[in-house]
């Protein structure tokens, strides 16, 4: 028996997680992580609404509201939406375009080390102080007066895992640009991994503003600079123009993989290929550029003028064009469609006319002088709330019982499955709808209380109890995920809809994915070998030897370094702390000893050879299987 | 392919550096890290723009009294031919000759503390005439734009050093071509944001 | 082996002589360029120098240094030559990364003010 069959002990299994550098384990690490942050964030927002259930209610206080906010926000968006859909992107693409990993396995598990404990430095902050408090977008003005370090805690935890996000993204770009198996030629890649790479392009672009950014905030806050004080000579609109250059990228690097996501779902299930495959990307590209050229419109108040004004308000709206187009295309492929009505296709229909509402009411915003009435009221609220779980958080429930079988070779339960759509989704409703008329009523957002007779008081309440519902189905789906442990294993293309290469590897999937490099014949390159009666795919090679990375603990180290180094800058300012200095010193050290090390030590992976290869695809298949 | 293949000048390939999938993925990966720095670079420069002598009331500096021609003409005569340099230095990496490809290494590094001397002087020389980091938002701007460069060509040097020690025995092989093909790369991406740095900091600073 | 990876042969003497002969004249190519860049800095430096009007000076300095990291990019960083792998690619992010970056100079010498 070789080491690749033998089963390993808990402390054997640990240090293999944190050593590992196959992308499929690190998409369960993404995965878990990004479940423990969304639900930390979505507890605050339960708090968050049980304040605001009635007039003047006292359950929390103002200042910890304040906190509340902004740790949902940045939680949400940085600390868990964008895991779980890397936790998608680096299980699918790899698979998806038949690679055996992914271009810098290294570098993938830096990636997520770097995230990992920049979250992990962000949330101490309750337990240190007192989290940040000047909202997600963390305006300068507001910011830079906030006492405490709260603030220090957001600048240097997001400047950690931002790094983590941005080294990711470089890596999906590679990856597929040059890991392509013989004959999936760009236009015949599956629409999510077309999705990922305009995505992780947009990370590429989004994440330098927001490091220069973060970087000002730091010299400003921690060392002395002056970007931002006007006493200065600095300017605060400065850090808002940096922010949204990142930040509404940012909204269209998780809108565009969960676009793909359903453009997988939506065929599977119509048991049709996707209509209007090119036009799709086409649209994924024209977004992703013009995602770049209307950052402006989230400071129509600012007073940038009539000029700039127009500019951006039309070219927000031109936005809605390519986006209609992928509607169109979406309900097209249903069109005539043999459609089945499973868990994922359930949270795709129900995605398409919540996620046109969202829409539809950003294009309302996009009009400026509206925008003067909409801005910082409810409305808002309402809808960024409905692109972002009528759009994304669906893209991830649906598709993790989509891909439930493809991460852990069990399927979820579909009835508990439908049971959590429409309970989270009569929620999602129920919580959202009513906040476009607080919004339109005039109830201002962020902030911590109301006085009642104003009428909002009904629908405050409205909204708090579909909060809770959504709470509910969450929790129903964490138990159907738990249940899955003890399920029988699902076996390969368990739906037996499966179009693309990922459905095609016999499961459990081996650490190499592909024994044999496939031969990819057209779109959808797993439905045309079973049209053609085809039980296998046709292969690009013989079986022979793999050319493997080694796993490493070098991308722990670099990030805890990181981790230590942050602490010391945090405590800079202080006068008090003077060996604040030297744990700041000491944690860049050990960042750059374990990246010169990492330079020194020749790294040339392993080779799996064909004897190893069988005897683990027997140990995994039994003896005679998967020929 | 084994990376430790001992090769002769008839046998190296004529791209060495993009001869195994791992040194294509490095060279790829390293421009599309380049794009991604110049959006780094471009939000340091639009911001240095927009607070170009700003600062508080009565502020005495400005970018016409402070910067000086001939200093900023000698750093850019360095740093323009360590580029030339290097670009030797891959010349003779491609030809299989090693021990010339160290010495116009060597030679790029020289330049390059040269540079970076004359830019740690010219800080010196501004802090002492009381233009520090805290001054004002100008200076602040100033010393984040031209001292991410200037971290950058530390940078670069610790890297390109660190590669010639590490190599200094074993001579080339398809392993390590890569990575020096890939510093030579970080190196003139260094040259191009000076190119933008004395034009718009230091030449149409001194216009005014 | 994978098939990644480029094959290993020995090339004949005549091929060698040709690979380096074509090596040394396109190393020469890359003086010639090398010359022209440093002419392009002296001309930069020396009509800021002589003084003359300011809207003749940002417009043709901005050029030459444009004109300069073109070379920088497609003769010593080797993108124009065909058998850089994804070259069309690369060239496309470094393109997309320039115009973006255009568009934060744009915005920021035009709507932030005071």
């Amino acid at each position: 028996m070789s080491s690749y069959t033998q089963k390993k002990g808990f402390g054997a299994n640990v240090w293999d997680y944190i050593t590992t550098v196959d992308h499929k384990k690190l998409a369960v690490m993404y995965l878990l992580a990004g479940t423990l942050f969304f639900a930390i964030a979505g507890f605050e927002a339960l708090l968050m609404r049980i304040q605001l259930m009635k007039p003047n209610n006292d359950f929390i206080s103002a200042g910890f509201f304040n906190e509340l906010l902004t740790m949902h926000g940045t939680t949400m968006l940085f600390l868990a939406a964008t895991p779980l859909l890397f936790a998608f992107m680096n299980m699918l693409v790899p698979l998806q375009i038949g690679a055996r990993d992914v271009a810098f396995p290294f570098l993938n598990s830096l990636g997520f080390w770097l995230f990992f404990l920049g979250a992990v430095f962000l949330h101490l902050s309750f337990f240190m102080g007192g989290a940040p408090d000047a909202g997600w977008t963390s305006y300068a003005s507001l910011s830079l007066y906030s006492p405490g370090h709260g603030i220090d805690f957001y600048v240097l935890g997001l400047q950690i895992s931002g790094a983590g996000t941005l080294i990711s993204g470089l890596n999906f770009i590679v990856t597929i640009i040059t890991m392509r198996a013989p004959g999936m030629t760009f236009m015949r890649m599956p629409l999510f991994t077309w999705t990922a790479l305009v995505s992780s392009a947009l990370i590429l672009f989004a994440f330098p503003p927001l490091t220069i950014g973060l970087l000002m905030m730091l010299f400003d806050r921690m060392f002395g600079g002056n970007f931002f004080d006007h006493t200065m000579g600095g300017n605060t609109i400065i850090w808002e123009h940096l922010f949204w250059i990142f930040g509404h990228p940012e909204v269209y690097i998780l809108i565009l993989p969960a676009f793909g996501l359903f453009s997988e779902i939506i065929p599977a299930f119509s048991r049709k290929r996707l209509f209007g495959y090119s036009s799709m990307v086409f649209a994924t590209i024209l977004i992703g550029f013009l995602g770049f050229m209307v950052w402006a419109h989230h400071m129509f108040t600012v007073g940038l003028g009539p000029t700039a004004n127009a500019i951006f308000a039309v070219a927000t709206m031109a936005i809605a064009v390519p986006t209609g187009m992928k509607v169109f295309n979406w309900i097209l492929t249903l069109w005539g469609g043999s459609i089945k009505v499973t868990t994922p296709m359930l949270y795709a229909l129900g995605f398409i006319p919540s996620f046109v509402a969202g829409g539809v009411t950003g294009v309302m915003q996009a009009s400026a002088p509206l925008d003067y009435q909409l801005h910082d009221s409810y409305f808002i609220v309402a809808h960024f709330h409905y692109v972002i779980v009528g759009g994304i958080v669906t893209a991830i429930f649906g598709s993790a019982h989509f891909y439930w079988p493809i991460f852990f070779n069990r399927m979820l339960n579909e009835t508990l499955g439908k049971l959590t759509f429409w309970i989270f989704f009569i929620g999602f409703h129920l919580t959202f709808f009513v906040q476009h008329f607080l919004g339109l009523m005039g109830m201002p957002r962020r902030v911590f209380t109301y006085m009642e007779g104003q009428g909002w008081d009904q629908f405050n309440f409205i909204s708090t109890i579909g909060a809770l519902m959504m709470g509910v189905g969450v929790i129903i789906m964490v138990i159907n995920c738990l249940l899955s442990i003890k399920g029988e294993p699902a076996g390969r293309d368990p739906w037996g809809d499966g179009r693309t290469l990922e459905w095609s590897i016999p499961q459990p999937i081996p650490f190499y994915n592909f024994r044999q490099t496939p031969l990819v014949r057209g779109l959808d390159p797993w439905w045309i070998e079973k049209q053609e009666g085809n039980k296998e795919m046709t292969f690009a090679e013989p079986v022979g030897d793999i050319h493997m990375p080694n796993n490493s603990a070098i991308p722990f180290v670099i990030s805890l370094g990181m981790f230590i180094a942050a602490f010391g800058a945090l405590y800079h300012p202080d006068a008090d702390k003077p060996w604040s200095i030297y744990i700041l010193i000491g944690g860049l050290a050990i960042t750059f000893g374990a990246m010169i090390f990492r330079s020194v030590k020749d790294d040339h992976g392993f080779h799996l050879h064909k004897e190893e290869i069988l005897e683990i695809e027997e140990h995994l298949y039994g003896k005679g299987g998967n020929k | 392919m084994d990376f430790n293949t001992k090769f002769t000048p008839h046998t190296w390939p004529d791209h060495p550096e993009q001869a195994t999938m791992e040194g294509k993925n490095k060279v790829v990966g390293f421009w599309i890290f380049l794009a991604c720095e110049v959006v780094l670079f471009a939000s340091l420069f639009a911001t240095y723009l927009a607070l170009k002598n700003k600062g508080p009331a009565g502020m005495e500096f400005t970018t016409q009294s402070l910067f000086e021609l001939p200093l900023a003409f000698a750093m850019t005569m360095l740093l323009l031919t360590s580029s030339l340099t290097s670009v030797y230095a891959i010349y003779h990496m491609r030809n299989f000759n090693f021990k010339a490809m160290q010495t116009w290494f060597g030679i790029t590094l020289l330049l390059g503390l040269g540079f970076l001397g004359l830019e740690i002087y010219e800080f010196y020389h501004y802090v002492h005439k009381g233009f520090t980091f805290d001054q004002s938002a100008f200076s602040t701007a100033f010393y984040s734009l031209v001292g991410t460069h200037g971290f950058h060509v530390t940078l670069g040097l610790v890297w390109i050093s660190t590669l010639m020690i590490r190599n200094a025995k074993r001579g080339l092989n398809l392993y390590n071509a890569p990575k020096f093909f890939v510093a030579a790369l970080y190196w003139h991406f260094i040259d191009v944001v000076w190119v933008f740095i004395f034009t718009v900091v230091y030449l149409m600073g001194v216009i005014g | 082996m994978s098939s990644h990876d480029t094959p290993i042969v020995a090339k004949s003497q005549a091929q060698y002589e040709y690979d380096r002969h074509h090596n040394a004249v396109h190393m020469r190519k890359q003086v010639v360029n090398f010359a022209i860049m440093i002419f392009f800095t002296f001309i930069a430096f020396a009509v800021v120098a002589a003084d003359f009007s300011k809207y003749l000076i940002f417009p043709l300095i901005l050029l030459l240094a444009g004109v300069q990291v073109v070379l920088q990019l497609y003769s010593f960083m080797h993108l124009e030559d065909k058998k850089t792998h994804f070259g069309g690619v690369i060239g496309f992010f470094m393109w997309m990364g320039i115009l973006i970056a255009f568009t934060f100079f744009l915005a920021f010498l035009t709507i932030i003010w005071w």
